[in-house]
């Protein structure tokens, strides 16, 4: 019933719209042609100069009104020189915006048609236009200049010390292998997924590397302060491993594996005090269209200090483990456990 | 020529016919319903066709961003008329994901495709070229008439992609593989699919026609006198717009047929190690690269995007001059930007895949070579700019929507330096703050040309002129709705908010944009609503307008105003017209304008 009223409603400001200017056309035919000329470019005159104003104001409005919602401070090293590179940016295409719309329509203002006025016949002048090459030439060179500074940084390869960690997109989520005891991933093959098996990701079993390998759905666990490679897989189609707070991205393509690197800043239960927001957490986020659950593939990323990276890690049944439920015997916990403390302590 | 001769309608004027003899003009007085309006040959008419089809697509993408827009802006309400109309697509008033995917891929094909490329250099290549080069009509008119039923095709194919049970194509407009190669990874990329390709490969087909038949028309049938540097900045840009086509579209046309050989022959192309969590099936596929894909397909991606804006450049360009009452500012520079854009077009594909995993030292030369694009593009805002410096403006609804256009072009323009440099894409990558920049410089400006172009020859098109008030009304909305919805989502785009998502109630860090997603809602509504005042507009005063009564209404230097108000196959009773002069010459020695066909007199000043 609204929605009938609504295209009612719609149709009347229609119909009202069009006989208003039915109406203005034989008006302007009385009047005559020049004189409603005249009226209509001093009034669409105005308006270029009003939107201009206005315009302007609205930006710094929509500025004030959204700024403490956008780019909370960068959780990672990375995140910071991107953020360095994005004000860059903004100052100099922001001198460039205002300066062009301020000359367009100030332009348009004051050059309206006036029957005092000729034009002012300019075809060319060489000199201006060697100005105008040459000048957004030298600003684009530092913007080329720090983007591809910054570039080389966040794209160079990762610390030697760096945790390994590798993620794998499935239609809708995330996987996370951490490579166990022997710090190597062993081998998978993607014919051997089983997920009735819970080999999720196709390991091998004939390499022993895998054996100690940590397969998870959890989370992605990574230490503060410590550089993170992350390996980045897909299972299926194109997805994106998206990490806003650290300002990071990367497509995980089927076939070809990827990497990404950086060095978190603050823990999660840092970040919770620092945003003030107790249920705070790091979202992975997929970026790249991959199906109809793309809007809720969400993983979740856990910044810890090393001690409760170690304790998390020990904690962990390795995916043989879960997969051969019959061949490994429970380890007793209290071992485990005595070694992680061991750790801790050291 | 008399004025008196011009104001005769279009049946007296076949009375002069015999004095020359050529052939397609000569037929005229035997067209029949069929091959006047259907299947003509008249390049005339051929840009109609183009320009009604297009606005056809225009209001059904438009509809579709509408709907998608409900969607975003009330995620929890729902809305039972929708049910109604779509069915099980919007189950319990809501729409599905399925369906909004389907409805952001089509609104983007469509939009970019059929209309801003159909619906635009279609339109105006076809219209304008002949009668500003001083032609009779295309180097062949039957060629040009295929390019036209080859779009009418390719628009069936892809509407009725739209009725298929599971569904149109949903893989976005780039239409990934290999989630747009398997049927089993999205109800989408079944028959939908196919469908799409389809579509898209007969899509190709009709540009390549009118593509070639634009650049030998422009090469070859330039009327006497009219040298290449005397030709409007429109043709130049209709010309390296045909141009880009040619060269590009035939590498999307393989990455379709390599897809489609991936969707049914088995081959692996795009596939590599797959394991789909649909079936618990691992595919045979191996070797293949989705990457490949992408390269196949930008390779034509980023010269479309100025296949869509070059047109609009050209004709902002020369309704700016007329209606400044001046020259357009420096004339060369403006084809050797042109010129520049088009060569550059072909070389920075690559930054649209900077986060693939594409060697970083690659992506340092488009990192470079994207950047280097903003030199033409800032000269020719320079050079419009100093167009309507000290000019004598009129502002008619053509020059306000050319200024709109600039002031869109300058904005998003800008923000394509944003995402052009590579280290700011690692965050804004496939946020909202691309696509904030691609809507206002590409969308959104082009539509703003097209508006522009529409509103300045409407007249020569119909011999009417469109009402204005609408268009004032229509002008005024547009501008502002278009500055209100998509300046924002630069915020969203800057807090990392990505694309394609229907709903972000389970986001943390994406959920605090509720009210301005609401907002741009409402204000796209109001904004598709006034398209279609000016669609009303539009085909009322095909019928209705008020008449033309002069032959140049706008005091314009250029060929098509030196042609009956009316003018039939054939375009120029008599002879064609001799050029004497560039396109340009406004203002000049006290003169209001100089028509193009006029001899250089002895006394007049050289610039």
């Amino acid at each position: 019933m609204s929605t009938l009223l609504i295209i009612a409603i719609l149709l009347l400001g229609f119909i009202v719209v069009f006989q208003i200017a039915k109406a203005s056309e034989y008006v302007s035919v009385l009047k005559g042609e020049k004189k409603t000329f005249e009226q209509n470019n001093r009034i669409n005159g105005f308006l270029l100069l009003a939107f201009l104003i206005v315009g302007l104001i609205g930006v710094y409005w929509c500025n004030e009104l959204f700024k403490g919602k956008i780019l909370g401070e960068a959780a990672s090293d990375h995140g910071e020189k991107i953020d360095t590179m994005l004000y860059i940016t903004i100052a100099i295409t922001g001198i460039v915006f205002l300066v062009t719309q301020i000359l367009l329509f100030v332009f348009a203002f004051k050059y309206q048609y006036s029957e005092k006025r000729t034009a002012f016949y300019y075809p060319h002048n060489n000199k201006l236009e060697v100005i105008w090459t040459v000048v957004p030439a030298i600003a684009l060179t530092v913007l080329v200049g720090f983007g591809l500074y910054y570039w080389f940084k966040i794209t160079g390869d990762a610390p030697k010390e760096a945790n390994v960690v590798e993620i794998t997109g499935k239609q809708f989520g995330w996987i996370y292998r951490y490579p166990g005891k022997d710090k190597v991933f062993g081998k998978k093959y993607y014919k051997d997924i089983d997920e009735g098996q819970l080999n999720q990701l196709g390991l091998k079993w004939d390499d022993k590397a895998s054996h100690d390998d940590i397969v998870t759905n959890e989370a992605l666990y990574m230490v503060v302060g410590k550089p993170v490679k992350l390996v980045i897989n897909s299972r299926d189609v194109v997805h994106d491993v998206g990490l806003v707070h650290f300002r990071m991205k990367m497509d995980a393509v089927p076939g070809t594996p990827t990497t990404m690197w950086f060095t978190p800043k603050y823990t999660t239960a840092e970040m919770k005090e620092k945003t003030g927001n107790p249920d705070f957490e790091y979202e992975i986020s997929c970026d790249q269209m991959c199906g109809k659950g793309h809007f809720s593939m969400k993983g979740i990323v856990k910044v810890v200090s090393n001690a409760e990276y170690i304790l998390w890690l020990a904690k962990q049944k390795t995916n043989y483990a879960m997969s051969h439920p019959e061949e490994v015997k429970p380890a007793p916990a209290a071992t485990a456990d005595s070694t992680v403390t061991a750790a801790v302590n050291n | 020529m008399s004025n008196e001769a011009t104001l005769h309608g279009h049946s007296e004027v076949t009375t002069t016919h015999d004095v020359h003899h050529d052939e397609h003009h000569g037929h005229h007085h035997k067209e029949t319903f069929i091959t006047k309006y259907v299947f003509s040959q008249d390049h005339k008419m051929i840009a109609k066709q183009f320009l009604i089809t297009g606005i056809i697509w225009a209001i059904i993408g438009g509809l579709f961003s509408v709907l998608f827009r409900l969607q975003l802006g009330y995620p929890d309400q729902s809305f039972p008329i929708l049910e109604d109309i779509l069915g099980k697509w919007a189950a319990g008033g809501k729409i599905q994901p399925e369906f909004y995917y389907a409805l952001v891929t089509m609104h983007g094909t469509v939009l970019v495709f059929f209309v801003l490329t159909a619906g635009l250099s279609g339109t105006f290549a076809n219209f304008l070229i002949p009668l500003q080069v001083g032609a009779r009509d295309m180097a062949s008119p039957f060629m040009n008439m295929l390019s036209y039923w080859f779009f009418f095709i390719a628009s069936m194919v892809m509407i009725s992609s739209l009725f298929v049970q599971t569904g149109p194509a949903s893989g976005g407009w780039t239409s990934y593989p290999p989630l747009s190669a398997l049927g089993d990874a999205s109800e989408g990329s079944k028959v939908g699919m196919d469908l799409w390709l389809v579509s898209m490969a007969l899509f190709v087909v009709s540009s390549l026609l009118g593509g070639l038949n634009y650049v030998s028309t422009i090469l070859n049938m330039r009327t006497k006198g009219m040298s290449m540097t005397r030709m409007p900045l429109t043709v130049w840009a209709l010309f390296f717009t045909a141009v880009l086509g040619i060269l590009s579209f035939p590498v999307l046309f393989s990455g379709f047929i390599l897809l489609l050989f991936d969707r049914h022959a088995g081959t692996s192309f795009y596939l590599s190690d797959i394991f789909l969590a649909s079936t618990q099936k691992a595919l045979p596929n191996e070797g293949g690269s989705a990457i490949l894909y992408q390269h196949l397909f930008w390779f034509l991606g980023h010269p479309e995007v100025y296949i869509i804006l070059l047109p609009a450049m050209g004709m902002v360009s020369e309704i700016l001059s007329t209606n400044a009452r001046k020259p357009i500012f420096g004339y060369m520079a403006m084809i050797a930007s042109m010129f520049a854009i088009c060569v550059l077009a072909f070389l920075v594909w690559a930054h649209h895949m900077f986060v693939t995993g594409l060697n970083p030292f690659l992506g340092s030369f488009f990192v470079l070579l994207t950047l280097l694009i903003a030199v033409p593009s800032a000269i020719k805002v320079f050079n419009w700019l100093t167009t309507i410096w000290r000019g004598n403006l009129r502002f008619t609804p053509a020059m306000l929507f050319s200024l709109g256009f600039v002031s869109m072009f300058i904005s998003g323009g800008l923000t394509g330096i944003f995402v052009g440099n590579s280290t700011l894409d690692i965050h804004l990558h496939d946020t909202y703050f691309v696509i904030a920049h691609f809507h206002i410089v590409m969308g959104v400006a082009s539509f703003f040309g097209m508006f522009a172009g529409v509103y300045h020859w409407f007249p020569k098109m119909y011999g009417r002129y469109l009402n204005n008030t609408l268009a004032y009304i229509h002008f005024w909305i547009t501008l502002v709705g278009a500055y209100l919805i998509f300046w924002p989502m630069h915020y969203q785009g800057l807090a990392g908010v990505p694309r394609r998502y229907l709903d972000f109630s389970g986001w943390a860090s994406f959920n605090q944009f509720d009210g301005l997603n609401r907002f741009i809602s409402i204000v796209s509504i109001i904004v598709f609503a006034t398209q279609l005042l000016f669609v009303f507009n539009f085909f009322y005063s095909i019928f209705k307008g008020r008449r033309v009564t002069t032959q140049n209404p706008w005091g314009s230097a250029t060929l098509e105003w030196t042609t009956p108000i009316r003018p039939g196959h054939g375009n120029w009773d008599g002879e064609i017209p001799e050029v004497h002069r560039w396109a340009y010459d406004y203002g000049k020695d006290g003169r209001e304008f100089i028509s193009q066909t006029e001899p250089v007199g002895a006394n007049e000043s050289k610039h």
